[in-house]
C-alpha cells in the first residue's frame, strides 16, 4: 500500500499545540508503519487527545510536519483525513439513537449513496471481518458493544490505512473485546496500520507491536510493549512507582452486621431506555468491599439511583442504611445515616461543571461540619474544606476557585471521592470509581478506597472493569439484565467465570438463584 | 479574509460584562441607521432619546420612578431563572399585586390608618404569590410548562382588573370612566423628594436588590437553585429538591412582582384603571438578562431600561416619532445581547482560514465498498 518500504505510513515529526497557558504537545515525534499496531500509552492530560485531534483534522497544530506515507500534507478537517485513508473510532460513539444503524453510517459519509445500496455495503464489511452488524436495526436496540462495531464498520467503509481507535475496549465484555482483537489482527494483515489508544497496559502488550509513551505533552519513549512489564509502562507513564495494593486484607468478619443491606429490591424503570431491576438482594459488612461487576446498561444506572436516593423506593426495609430502613429516605436524610455516594457521571451529577471546587465540595458536604450556618454558605469553610480535598487527594487544580470543568477527568474524580471519603463516611457507594482516569489518579482512588475500607468502612463499587474490581473487591458479584447474581469471595472466581456471567447471567449457567430468604451471601464455589 | 468564529477553551469572563455594553451599542448605532432611514437628524434624536431625559433633575426622578416596577419583577425574575423556572407571567403578578393591594386601599377608603400601607405591601406580595403559586402548583404536581400558565395567566389578570374597574370597583363618581375612586392620603407612598412623582417605593427596591443579593449569592438555598438551574442531575445527587427551587423561583417572582404592582398603584398612580403597567412585567424579563442575573445589575439594566420608556415619550413629544419606538428599542436591545453573547464562548478571528486542504500529492481517491 506504501509507496516504498520502509516508509512510514504516518510520521510526525515535532507537532507542537498549546492552548491558552498550557503546552499540550511539545514537539511530538510518532511514526507509524504500515501493518502495524501501534499503542499510544499516557495519562489523562498527557496530550494524547490532542495529538490525534491534529491527526484526525479537528484542530491544526501551531508547529510541525506531518507526513503521510511519505508526503508532507496538511489536514485541516476531518474529511482531509478522510480521503487520506484515517479513520478514527471514538471512544463516546456519535450515533443517533433514533436512527437505523445504515442511516447513521449514511450521515458520516460525504457522497450520499442509496440506502440499499449501503446496506449492502454495510453487510458486505461487516460479514467480511466478522463484525455482525444488521443495517436495518435501530441504534437505540442495540448494545454498546454492536454501537461500537456500527462505529468500526463505518470507519472501515471509508477503506482506511490508518485506523485510530480510541480506548475501544472500555466498553467491552471480556468475551466482546477478545472479538475486537481479532477484528483488528485481521485489518493488520491487510496491511493497514492501526494506532491503538488505551489505558489497559496487558490488552496493549497482547495486541501492539510497538508502543509510544506521552507524558505530559513529550513522547516520553517507544518502546516493545512485549519487552516491558504492565508496570514498567506504568511508571513510564506516571513517571513514578505504582502504590502495590496486592496485599489484601482478607480478614472481613462474618459476625458484623451489615453496613450496607439491599432486601429484595423491585423496582420499574422509569423511562423507555431504562432496567427493571428484580429481586435484588445485597449485604456489605464494615471492612468489606463488595465489587459489582456487568456490562453498562444492565441496571446499574438503576441500583445506583436506588442506593442514592435519588428513587425512592416504596418499601422502607427494602435498603438498610447501617440498620436503619432507609428505602423511603431521599439523598439528605441517608447521608446523615452514613452514607457517601460516587456518582457514574463526573460532569453533570458528580460536580457542576461551571462551578469552583468549593462549591462542588458544598454539593454533597453541606451536612458536615459547619459549611453552612443559619441558612448562609460560609465561604471561608467551604473553600477550606475543598482545599483539604485538594491537598490530601492530590488534586492538580488552580486552587479551590477553579471551576470543575477545568480540571481533567481523573483530577476531578479525585476531588469527588476526597470530598466523600474527607466526610468520613460508613457507606460509600461509588461508580466506576476509575471510569477514563490515567493509571496515576486511578492507583490513588484505589488506594484512598483500601484505606478507607481498612478504616471499618463499608464500600460497594461498580464498575465495568474487571481488573479494577479483582484489585479491589473482598467479594464479587455480577448484574446482567437488571438481577444480581450472589456474590462470591474474589479468590473463589475467575475472570472467565464473570465474563459468562455478565453475558448470559442465569441462562447458560443455570440460576445461581437470587436469594429470598436473607441477605447473607451464599458461600463460594457454584458459580462456575 | 472573512472572519470567524472560534470557540474558546472556557468561557470568557470579561465579555460576561462586555457584552451588555456592546449590545447598548450596537443598538445605538441601529438606532442611528433607523432615525437616518425615517427621515429624522439620527444624532438628535439619539440625543433626545438616550440623554435628553436626565438633563433636568424631573427626567432623573422620573427614571427612578420607572425603574422601581423594573427592578422588583427582575429580582424576582431571576431567582427563577438561576434555577431554570421560567416565568413569564410577572405581568399578571404585578397587577394581582395591584388588585390586592388597590382592593384594601379602596376598602379602607379616606380612614386615616398608619397600619394600611404595610398591610397594602403584605396583600399586594400576597396577591403577585398567589397568581404566581398556579403555575408553581401545575408544574410541580402535573409537569405542566409553567411558560406557557404564567404567560396566559397574565392575560386573565388583566381580564380581572378590566372587570374590576368596569364593574364592581368603578368609582360612582367617575363620570362612567373605567377606573376606582382616587386612594385615600394614608395609602400613599410618601414621596421622597417633594415636586417629583419620586415615592418611597425606590427604597423598596434597594432593599430587594441587597435581600436578593444575599439569597443569590450567599444563602443555601440560593446556592441549591443554582445547581439545579446549572445541572439538575448534580441537583437530585446531592438530594436538592427541584420541586422546592421551582416553588421558590415562582413565589419570588411574585411576590416581588406583586409588590411592583403595589408600589406603582400606592406611588405614582394613586387608583386602579385597566393601564396600571406599560408592560413592565415582560420588560423586567430583558432587564433580568441585561443584568446577568446579578441582582447589582439588574440595578444598572433597570435604570437602563426605564430610560427607554423616558426616550420614547420625549421622542413623541418633542420630534412626534410614535411612542412604538420605546418597544423598538427594547427589542433591538435584547436581540443584540442575545446575538453578542455568542461572544462568551466564542471570539472573533480575522485572517484567512487557510484554503481548505490542499490535496495531498499521495492520496488516491478512496475506493468504494468494503474490501472485504
Amino acid at each position: 500500500m506504501s509507496p516504498t518500504p520502509g516508509t512510514p505510513r504516518l510520521d510526525l515529526r515535532g507537532l507542537c499545540k498549546s492552548f491558552p497557558g498550557v503546552l499540550v504537545n511539545d514537539r511530538v515525534d510518532l511514526s507509524v508503519m504500515p501493518g502495524e499496531c501501534h499503542a499510544l500509552l499516557g495519562e489523562n492530560g498527557a496530550g494524547k487527545s490532542t495529538l490525534m485531534k491534529i491527526v484526525n483534522g479537528v484542530l491544526s497544530a501551531d508547529a510541525g510536519e506531518m507526513w503521510w506515507e511519505g508526503q508532507p500534507v496538511r489536514v485541516q478537517t476531518p474529511s482531509d483525513a478522510r480521503r487520506l485513508g484515517i479513520g478514527m473510532v471514538y471512544q463516546h460513539f456519535a450515533l443517533f439513537e433514533s436512527l437505523t444503524v445504515a442511516e447513521n453510517v449514511a450521515l458520516g459519509l460525504d457522497g450520499a449513496p442509496g440506502m440499499e445500496a449501503l446496506s449492502e455495503r454495510i453487510r458486505a464489511v461487516s460479514d467480511g471481518y466478522g463484525l455482525a452488524v444488521s443495517p436495518t436495526r435501530h441504534v437505540h436496540e442495540l448494545s454498546v458493544g454492536e454501537r461500537q462495531r456500527v462505529e468500526i464498520v463505518r470507519c472501515l467503509l471509508g477503506d482506511p490505512r490508518l485506523i485510530i481507535l480510541d480506548e475501544p475496549t472500555s466498553v467491552l465484555t471480556p468475551r466482546e473485546a477478545l472479538a475486537l482483537f481479532e477484528v483488528l489482527r485481521r485489518l493488520q494483515a491487510e496491511g493497514r496500520s492501526i494506532l491503538y489508544i488505551s489505558h489497559k497496559l496487558d490488552e496493549i502488550r497482547a495486541l501492539c507491536d510497538r508502543a509510544s509513551v506521552l507524558r505530559g505533552g513529550r513522547m516520553i519513549a517507544t518502546v516493545d510493549p512485549r519487552a516491558e512489564t504492565a508496570r514498567s509502562l506504568a511508571r513510564m507513564m506516571i513517571g513514578a512507582e505504582l502504590p502495590d495494593l496486592s496485599e489484601r486484607r482478607t480478614t472481613t468478619s462474618e459476625d458484623h452486621a451489615p453496613l450496607l443491606a439491599v432486601n429484595a429490591l423491585d423496582m420499574d424503570r422509569d423511562d423507555p431506555h431504562g432496567t427493571d431491576l428484580r429481586d435484588i438482594s445485597l449485604a456489605v459488612r464494615p471492612g468489606e468491599i463488595l465489587g459489582i461487576a456487568g456490562v453498562a446498561g444492565n441496571g446499574q444506572n438503576a441500583l445506583m439511583r436506588a442506593l442514592s436516593g435519588e428513587r425512592l423506593v416504596a418499601r422502607p426495609e427494602a435498603i438498610l442504611i447501617n440498620g436503619t430502613p432507609a428505602g423511603h429516605l431521599g439523598p439528605r436524610a441517608r447521608r446523615d445515616l452514613g452514607l457517601a455516594v460516587v456518582p457514574e457521571e463526573r460532569l453533570g451529577q458528580g460536580a457542576v461543571p461551571d462551578l469552583s471546587l468549593a462549591d462542588n465540595a458544598l454539593l454533597s458536604a453541606y451536612r458536615h461540619g459547619s459549611l453552612v450556618r443559619r441558612g448562609l454558605v460560609r465561604r471561608r469553610h467551604t473553600h477550606g474544606f475543598a482545599s483539604r480535598v485538594i491537598h490530601a487527594f492530590n488534586v492538580i487544580a488552580r486552587g479551590s476557585e477553579s471551576e470543575a470543568r477545568s480540571l481533567s477527568g481523573g483530577n476531578l474524580q479525585k476531588f469527588i471521592i476526597g470530598r466523600e471519603i474527607l466526610q468520613a463516611p460508613k457507606v460509600l457507594v461509588a461508580a466506576h470509581p476509575t471510569w477514563g482516569v490515567d493509571a496515576g489518579s486511578a492507583a490513588a482512588i484505589h488506594q484512598a478506597l483500601v484505606d478507607l475500607r481498612d478504616r471499618g468502612a463499608a464500600i460497594l463499587v461498580i464498575s465495568q472493569d474487571l481488573d479494577e474490581l479483582y484489585t479491589l473487591s473482598d467479594r464479587i458479584a455480577v448484574i446482567a439484565a437488571g438481577r444480581l447474581s450472589d456474590s462470591q469471595p474474589i479468590h473463589a472466581v475467575t475472570a472467565e467465570d464473570i465474563g459468562l456471567l455478565m453475558g448470559g447471567l442465569f441462562t447458560d449457567h443455570g440460576p445461581t438463584g437470587p436469594t429470598n430468604d436473607d441477605t447473607t451471601m451464599k458461600g463460594p464455589g457454584h458459580v462456575a | 479574509m472573512w472572519p470567524r468564529l472560534e470557540a474558546r477553551p472556557e468561557r470568557s469572563r470579561v465579555m460576561v460584562y462586555l457584552t451588555p455594553l456592546v449590545a447598548a451599542a450596537l443598538t445605538a448605532l441601529a438606532g442611528l441607521v433607523m432615525f437616518g432611514a425615517l427621515g429624522y437628524d439620527p444624532v438628535e434624536a439619539l440625543y433626545v432619546f438616550f440623554v435628553a431625559p436626565l438633563t433636568t433633575s424631573f427626567g432623573l426622578s422620573e427614571l427612578v420612578v420607572k425603574a422601581t416596577p423594573l427592578v422588583l419583577c427582575a429580582l424576582g425574575l431571576a431567582v427563577g431563572f438561576r434555577g431554570n423556572v421560567w416565568n413569564i407571567g410577572a405581568e399578571g403578578q404585578l397587577i394581582l399585586g395591584a388588585i390586592f393591594a388597590g382592593g384594601l386601599a379602596l376598602w379602607a377608603g379616606d380612614a386615616n390608618a398608619p397600619w394600611l400601607l404595610p398591610a397594602m405591601v403584605v396583600a399586594g406580595m400576597i396577591g403577585g404569590m398567589a397568581w404566581a403559586a398556579i403555575p408553581a402548583f401545575l408544574r410541580t404536581r402535573f409537569h405542566a410548562n409553567e411558560i406557557l400558565v404564567s404567560l396566559m395567566l397574565t392575560y386573565v389578570a388583566g381580564l380581572l382588573l378590566g372587570y374590576l374597574v368596569h364593574g364592581p370597583w368603578r368609582d360612582p363618581a367617575g363620570f362612567n370612566f373605567p377606573e376606582t375612586a382616587l386612594f385615600g392620603d394614608s395609602a400613599m407612598l410618601p414621596a421622597l423628594i417633594e415636586g417629583t412623582r419620586l415615592h418611597a417605593g425606590a427604597l423598596f427596591a434597594i432593599v430587594a436588590v441587597g435581600a436578593v443579593w444575599v439569597l443569590l449569592m450567599h444563602s443555601f438555598i440560593g446556592f441549591q437553585v443554582k445547581v439545579i438551574g446549572l445541572a439538575p442531575r448534580a441537583g437530585g445527587y446531592a438530594g436538592f429538591s427541584q420541586a422546592r427551587v421551582v416553588w421558590l423561583g415562582l413565589l419570588c417572582g411574585g411576590g416581588l412582582s406583586g409588590l411592583a404592582g403595589m408600589v406603582e398603584v400606592a406611588g405614582p398612580i394613586g387608583q386602579l384603571h385597566p393601564q396600571i403597567s406599560p408592560g413592565y412585567g415582560f420588560t423586567a424579563i430583558i432587564v433580568a438578562f441585561l443584568g446577568r442575573l446579578h441582582p447589582l445589575g439588574i440595578l444598572l439594566a433597570g435604570l437602563f431600561m426605564a430610560l427607554t420608556y423616558l426616550g420614547g415619550d420625549t421622542l413623541q413629544i418633542e420630534m412626534g416619532l410614535p411612542r412604538a419606538m420605546t418597544g423598538v428599542f427594547q427589542g433591538m436591545i435584547l436581540f443584540f445581547l442575545l446575538a453578542s453573547d455568542v461572544l462568551i464562548h466564542h471570539r472573533v478571528r480575522f485572517g484567512p482560514r487557510r484554503a481548505p486542504a490542499p490535496a495531498p500529492t499521495s492520496t488516491p481517491e478512496p475506493e468504494t465498498g468494503g474490501t472485504a
